[in-house]
């Protein structure tokens, strides 16, 4: 259990966008300094490097995030991901939940998010679809 | 000359004789004989090992069987990679048949994906279907195509029926007249001592002066430590770098291999992405630490 917790609080909103400004489930509280604005702009170049930004967007009847844009290390797999949405949601744990890139394919849940945003980010994120059932091919 | 059609043939039937023998832990009611089999190495794991499940199965009671899973000396295989690159990446460097280890306890959660039905397995086979032609076509091709053209390409690699797959696969293999070849090549790069699953990058087929990328160069590029001698940046894309191997830092060697062969470096992308992908339109390439025998 103590694992799913630091997964969490390794995900942080992103302050960057207008949305971000509601805060967030306090499930999802990151820790202070991971709440720096914009990585590019205000950390070393190692640390922006390490962290991309990821859009969130629901798709179909699944409930929306209030924060759509979160900031995660690039290392962070799409299990991981899975599982902070879910637990983000309050969806129980054995809920499937499907992501997808480009709206068209579901990487495996091995799958890195940094490899993704350097393979399918645009505009320095990368936007990724969740849904609670399978909603292409 | 060959024609290089002939080429696709052969990385098609390419097979791997296999021993799988029962973990010894689990529990039967007779002894449980080892089963050999042929794995075809662009299939996978789950998709061809229904026999071996039968055989084991059927010295087992009910109540002592759960998910079937599969280790090669401690390391749980994982399913979703095909047969090849799994061969390739843990076990290239040892006796034939590979000898592979057969669970139905203690599934390992944390190395393995559940796979409980074959539409688990087409779901990422056709994933990765899609997510190769999103890099060489923007997914144009794959889009255009028909949902009786996406099952023609499963049906085929699951009944291992070459004519019936390619019929349908040379589309996504085809690029635009007036290109010199994909957007981008789908390629993965496994290191067996990386604790990573896979590199994974935006390379093109052509470089901007108009040459062919080849081999070499994609793995200079994306995986330098394989191929190039920290101490001697300056000299590191030199003809120390022929044949297969390189040198690395501690004069360790490498190997790059697709397959189970160590194409020249000097083979041209474009060409090993038509030739050599596996039919999830993947180019799966392993680096290796030489072999000392």
């Amino acid at each position: 259990m103590a694992e799913t917790e630091k997964e969490v609080m390794a995900v942080s909103p992103s302050p960057t966008s207008g949305e971000a400004a509601s805060s967030p489930e306090p499930v999802a509280a990151p820790p202070l300094s991971a709440l720096s604005p914009s990585p590019s702009a205000e950390e070393p170049l190692s640390e922006a490097k390490k962290k991309i930004d990821v859009l969130l967007k629901a798709v179909g009847d699944t409930p929306i995030m209030k924060t759509k844009k979160w900031t995660m290390e690039r290392s962070r797999t799409i299990r991981g991901l899975m599982d902070f949405i879910k637990k983000f949601l309050k969806l129980d744990s054995a809920e499937q939940l499907f992501i997808y890139v480009n709206q068209s394919f579901a990487p495996s849940p091995d799958q890195e998010v940094g490899t993704l945003y350097e393979c399918f980010g645009s505009d320095g994120k990368l936007v990724l679809h969740y849904c609670k059932s399978q909603a292409w091919g | 000359m060959t024609d290089d059609k002939d080429v696709l043939r052969d990385i098609w039937f390419g097979r791997i004789p296999a021993c799988f023998t029962l973990y010894q832990d689990e529990l039967t009611e007779r002894e449980a004989e080892p089963y050999y089999l042929l794995l075809p190495r662009i299939s996978y794991l789950m998709l061809v090992t229904d026999k071996v499940k039968k055989h084991f199965q059927k010295v087992m009671r009910p109540e002592d069987i759960s998910e079937i899973w599969f280790d090669y000396e401690g390391t749980p295989l994982k399913w979703h990679y095909p047969v090849g690159v799994l061969f390739d990446l843990h076990a290239s460097n040892t006796g034939l048949p590979w000898n592979i280890t057969v669970h139905f306890k203690n599934f390992p959660e944390r190395d393995l994906l559940h796979c409980l039905s074959k539409d688990v397995i087409e779901a990422h086979f056709m994933s990765c279907v899609k997510e190769a032609d999103a890099l060489k076509h923007k997914g144009q091709v794959i889009n255009e195509m028909q949902k009786k053209d996406h099952k023609q390409l499963w049906m085929g690699l699951q009944n291992d029926k070459f004519d019936q797959f390619w019929a349908i696969n040379r589309k996504l293999m085809e690029y635009p007249a007036g290109e010199d070849g994909f957007r981008y090549i789908p390629f993965r790069i496994y290191q067996a001592i990386s604790e990573r699953p896979f590199i994974q990058k935006l390379f093109r087929p052509v470089a901007v002066d108009g040459q062919p990328h080849t081999l070499g160069d994609l793995i200079r590029e994306v995986c330098p430590s394989a191929v190039a001698c920290e101490g001697q940046l300056g000299q590191k894309y030199t003809s120390e770098f022929h044949g297969c191997t390189a040198p690395y830092t501690d004069g360790e060697k490498f190997q790059v291999v697709i397959h189970g062969i160590e194409p020249m470096l000097e083979t041209p992308l474009q060409w090993l992405s038509e030739h050599l992908s596996y039919p999830d339109n993947f180019l799966h390439i392993s680096i290796l630490p030489q072999s000392m025998d």
